[in-house]
C-alpha cells in the first residue's frame, strides 16, 4: 500500500474492497467504502436501503447447461433456481455478470436454453466466456450472442455507478502445461483501458478462470494473469471476480480482492482434496448448499465492495 | 495340397497363441494401442509405439477434453465416453495436451 492513508485505523477506505462471504448461493456485491456492511439477500429487506445510494450488481458463474451426469443430472434446473432467488431478492441489482460455462458443451440449444432462463431475470447481463463455451467446431455460437462490441476474443470495459468493470477472456490459446491466458494482445488492450482513470475509480475485473494462481497443479490460475494485475496498480479500489471452480475462494492483498464464486451447477473439490478437479458428487440434500449466486454491493464516497455469496438453498 | 513349414507352422501358431493371451478381445489388431483419460490424467502418459500404430483415447471423464498436438493432429470436443484415433505414420515424438485442460499432457514416441 502507498501510503495515502487518511483513516486512523491504517486501513485506507479507499484502499480496501471488503468481502463479506456467507455460505451460499450468489455471490451480492456490495461496494462501500469505510464500514463493512452485512446484506443479506433473502432475509434482510432493508439492507438494500441502507446501502442506498449505491449499486448492487449480482455475478452467476459456471451454469454448464446441458450437464447431466451424477453431480447434478439437471444443470438447467438449478439455475433457474439460482433464477428464482434472483427474481426473490428484495432490492433488485443494476445488472448482472456471467464468469463463463454458460453451456457445458458450447451447443446451440444450450446457448439458447441458458438465455431462455436467464433473461427471466430482466436484467442486463455482461458475460465472459468459460473454455466451455468456446467448443463448437466454428468457435462461433458465444460470440454470436454475447460478441457485440467486444474486441478480440470477447473482451471489453463498460462503466456503471462509478465503477470501471472490465470483462477478459483467458480461455483461449492455452498453452500446453500452462494455465489460463490473456495474452499480449489483451494486455495491450487492457493497458490502454485504463490509461488515463482517476486512480480514486473503483476497478472491478471478471474473467473466467482465476486470475491469481489458486492451484497451478490442476490448472486453476492465469499465466500472464500477474501483468494484467500490473496494470490496475495504484488503483484504490481493485477487485477481481472469477468462477471456474465451482467454490467460494477469496484472498485480499494490498488493494485488491480476489474472489470466486459458486456454480449454479455443481460443486468442484476444493484444490488437492481429490484425484481431479471434476464435478464432486455430494449427497442430494447437500447439493444445493455448495451451488449458488453472489451479490456485489457498491457504495457511493465509499470504496469497499462487499461480496456476499448466498447458496441456493442453506 | 500345400506344403507346410513344420516350423514355419509352430511359429505363427506360437504368436498367434501369445497374441491370443496378451491383447485384450476388444482389441481389433494387435498394434492398436489405447489411451484413457481418467481424472483429468492421460493414461499411460507416455506410449512408445512403431509407426504405423492406431492409438485409441478414451475420455471416461463427467468433463470434456480434448487432445491436440501442435501441426499435428486435434480431435474434436470428446464428451464422456467419446473416442479420438489417430495413426502414427511417421517416427517421432508427439507431445499432445488438452487444450480445455491444459496442465493434461502426454507423449507418443514412435520409432
Amino acid at each position: 500500500m502507498s501510503g495515502q492513508d487518511h483513516g486512523g485505523d491504517g486501513v485506507s477506505r479507499r484502499k480496501v474492497l471488503e468481502c463479506m462471504t456467507w455460505a451460499g448461493t450468489g455471490v451480492l456485491w456490495t461496494v462501500t467504502g469505510g464500514v463493512p456492511r452485512s446484506l443479506g439477500i433473502i432475509d434482510s429487506a432493508d439492507a438494500a436501503t441502507a446501502a442506498a445510494p449505491g449499486m448492487s450488481f449480482l455475478q452467476i458463474s459456471d451454469s454448464h447447461v446441458g450437464f447431466d451426469k451424477p453431480a447434478n443430472p439437471n444443470a438447467l434446473g438449478t439455475l433457474e433456481e439460482a433464477v428464482n432467488k434472483i427474481n426473490a431478492m428484495p432490492a433488485k441489482p443494476s445488472f448482472m455478470i456471467h464468469t463463463g460455462d454458460i453451456t457445458h458443451l458450447s451447443k446451440a440449444a444450450e446457448f439458447d436454453n441458458a438465455e431462455r432462463i436467464i433473461s427471466q431475470t430482466k436484467l442486463d447481463v455482461h458475460y465472459v466466456p468459460g473454455e466451455h463455451d468456446f467448443i463448437d467446431e466454428e468457435v462461433k455460437l458465444y460470440r454470436e450472442r454475447y460478441g457485440r462490441g467486444t474486441k478480440g476474443h470477447g473482451w471489453y470495459s463498460f462503466d456503471a455507478g462509478g465503477v470501471h468493470f472490465v470483462g477478459l477472456v483467458n480461455v483461449v490459446d492455452l498453452k500446453a502445461g500452462g494455465l489460463g491466458n490473456l495474452g499480449a494482445e489483451q494486455l495491450a488492450w487492457l493497458e490502454d483501458d485504463l490509461r488515463g482513470k482517476s486512480k480514486s475509480t473503483p476497478i472491478v475485473l471478471f474473467a473466467h478462470i482465476p486470475l491469481w494462481t489458486v492451484y497451478p497443479e490442476w490448472g486453476w490460475g492465469t499465466e500472464d494473469g500477474g501483468r494484467a494485475l500490473e496494470h490496475v496498480k495504484g488503483f484504490g479500489s481493485v477487485t477481481v471476480l472469477n468462477g471456474h471452480i465451482h467454490q467460494v475462494m477469496q484472498k485480499v492483498e494490498g488493494n485488491v480482492t480476489f474472489h470466486t464464486a459458486r456454480s449454479t451447477a455443481f460443486p468442484q473439490p476444493a484444490p488437492g482434496a481429490a484425484p481431479s478437479p471434476g464435478p464432486m458428487k455430494v449427497e442430494d440434500a447437500r447439493l444445493r448448499s455448495m451451488l449458488g449466486v453472489a451479490s456485489i454491493n457498491f457504495k457511493q464516497n465509499e470504496q469497499r465492495l462487499a461480496i456476499i455469496d448466498t447458496p441456493l438453498q442453506g | 495340397m500345400k506344403t507346410l513349414n513344420r516350423r514355419d507352422f509352430g511359429v505363427d501358431f506360437g504368436l498367434a497363441l501369445a497374441a491370443a493371451i496378451l491383447l485384450p478381445a476388444t482389441k481389433a489388431r494387435a498394434d492398436d494401442m489405447e489411451i484413457h483419460i481418467d481424472n483429468f490424467v492421460f493414461q499411460p502418459a507416455e506410449l512408445k509405439i512403431k509407426a504405423g500404430t492406431t492409438v485409441t483415447w478414451t475420455n471416461r471423464d463427467d468433463i470434456p477434453h480434448t487432445i491436440v498436438s501442435a501441426g499435428k493432429f486435434r480431435s474434436k470436443t470428446l464428451d464422456t465416453d467419446d473416442k479420438f484415433s489417430f495413426t502414427f505414420t511417421n517416427a517421432g515424438d508427439y507431445k499432445y495436451f488438452c487444450s480445455l485442460h491444459p496442465h493434461m499432457t502426454g507423449m507418443i514416441k514412435v520409432e
